[in-house]
């Protein structure tokens, strides 16, 4: 039978969920790292037992850490315990951007909050997506916002740093929780197209690997800025793929739920019945391509559900038409949030739908939505959830 | 050998307990001892100093023979005690975030 496998991020530590195909009776293992936050967690498609988390804290700073055995065992790569002597190692957790005449940007600033230029500054990885086709590359969102790429298993960093020179860098500001980099889509069909998204910036895509990028942010309207469709500058906070239509993309913005069936050429508008269309995680059903997730939140000024009644929406209709799913769902007294990476999917042949809150709430949804049930409800917030389903 | 004492999670992430000692060839400066440490525990590099610009980490503290060399060049020559390994080296971090 099937198992899965869901790694959760948390603000003092990562856990990992296990149970087989019924998803009814749940191991649970950690804290590791335990004190430290860690922002992402997750599994090489190629090898399921290579796991990427972003450990970081501000006192610190950021570490990346690797298991090649499905979590039980960690290490920050290349850093082992006694060196031996030679030429100097690779350093994991060193993200310089890349600002060399020969392959790097010029390092710019960027828009802070009031409106002033600043410079980029490293803090922290929020996204880890490893390749579809090489255990050994994985790619790293980062704050200020950055994409950076291992060959090496985590061990190195090199910033693919066309996406941050490529020229509207100084209009990029930080969102709420930072300039970061957070949304990494890698192509399936198209090994030289990916996808990325910026809050504040926008989305962006490169055709060429990452040599070069552009905007995708035509249709995107947000009135908190002096031009609302502006090129850049918009607060995505989330974009979901299906894997068997890379050209369609769905995006959870700051306010509006929002489709692209052109690689996010031009975007339109799906929020349809939502009773809000604020939030920050948007999923795609794994066997359903127009089957969509969101958790509208009431608003940018209060992070909380509508009411106090936590609502998983879903479309089966590719949008506008949304039907709330509440079955095992908190109804009232509820005043969590659900942050951008805290929702995943597994791949069952019954779809399993995963979200984490930041009360310490991981719920499952055995059968697309229709049920909830909480696998664990007191562990430390959660920042995010990543499923692995596993032979 | 000169003693150095730090931060919990950082002991955690060297899978160190208890005080760290490090061959450190002279000058004795909170220069070379920070190169001691990341060289004999790489992990640790970046943690404690910025990889970069070296500058320490604003929520860390240096302290020697009870004094805060927090500011001082990393340059300093340290005090004896510390030079001879009767005091240890205290790293730590600030008492900040809940």
């Amino acid at each position: 039978m099937s198992k899965v496998r869901v790694l959760v991020g948390t603000r003092k530590g990562a856990f990992i969920l296990s149970s087989d195909g019924n998803r009814k009776d749940w191991q649970v293992s950690g804290p590791h790292f335990p004190g430290w936050e860690i922002y992402h967690m997750k599994g090489s498609p190629v090898d399921p037992e290579r796991i990427y988390a972003s450990q970081s804290s501000g006192w610190f700073g950021q570490i990346l850490q690797r298991s090649d055995d499905g979590g039980k065992t960690w290490a920050p790569p290349g850093g082992e315990a006694i060196p031996t002597p030679g030429p100097p190692k690779p350093i994991s957790n060193r993200f310089a951007y890349d600002v060399s005449a020969e392959t790097g940007a010029p390092l710019t600033t960027h828009m802070w909050y009031d409106g002033t230029q600043h410079p980029w500054e490293f803090k922290r990885v929020w996204h880890l997506e490893p390749s579809l086709t090489d255990a050994n590359v994985v790619y790293a969102g980062v704050e200020d916002a950055g994409l950076f790429r291992s060959t090496d298993g985590a061990a190195s960093w090199q910033e693919l740093s066309g996406l941050r020179g490529h020229g509207t860098g100084p209009k990029w500001q930080p969102g709420a929780g930072g300039m970061c980099l957070h949304t990494i889509l890698l192509d399936p069909s198209n090994p030289d197209r990916i996808y990325i998204a910026i809050s504040a910036a926008g989305a962006f895509r490169t055709d060429n690997g990452g040599k070069s990028w552009k905007p995708i942010n035509k249709g995107l309207v947000s009135d908190f800025m002096p031009n609302p469709t502006a090129e850049v500058g918009h607060c995505v906070h989330q974009v979901a793929m299906h894997p068997s239509r890379p050209d369609t993309l769905f995006m959870q913005k700051h306010w509006h739920v929002m489709r692209s069936d052109n690689a996010g050429d031009n975007w339109t508008k799906i929020s349809g019945n939502l009773p809000t269309d604020f939030g920050f995680v948007i999923d795609v059903h794994a066997h359903e391509p127009e089957t969509l997730y969101v958790v509208p939140i009431k608003s940018d000024s209060l992070h909380f559900p509508i009411d106090g009644k936590l609502q998983v929406h879903r479309s089966r209709t590719g949008g506008n038409e949304w039907e709330p799913l509440t079955n095992g769902l908190p109804q009232k007294d509820c005043y969590v949030n659900v942050l951008r990476d805290a929702m995943s999917v597994d791949s069952l042949d019954d779809c399993g739908i995963y979200f984490g809150t930041t009360g310490g709430q991981v719920y499952c949804s055995p059968n697309g939505g229709d049920n909830w049930k909480p696998i664990v409800h007191d562990l430390p917030a959660v920042l995010s959830v990543e499923v692995q389903t596993l032979p | 050998m000169i003693r150095v004492q730090i931060p919990y999670h950082l002991r955690c992430l060297a899978r160190v307990e208890g005080e760290v000692t490090l061959d450190v060839p002279a000058p004795v400066t909170i220069r070379t001892v920070l190169d001691a440490l990341e060289a004999r525990y790489p992990m640790l590099a970046g943690t404690v100093r910025d990889h970069d610009t070296q500058r320490r980490r604003p929520f860390l503290r240096f302290f020697a023979c009870e004094e805060d060399i927090s500011l001082e060049s990393p340059d300093t020559p340290l005090p004896d005690p510390i030079v001879q390994g009767r005091e240890p080296l205290l790293i730590i971090g600030a008492i900040a975030g809940g």
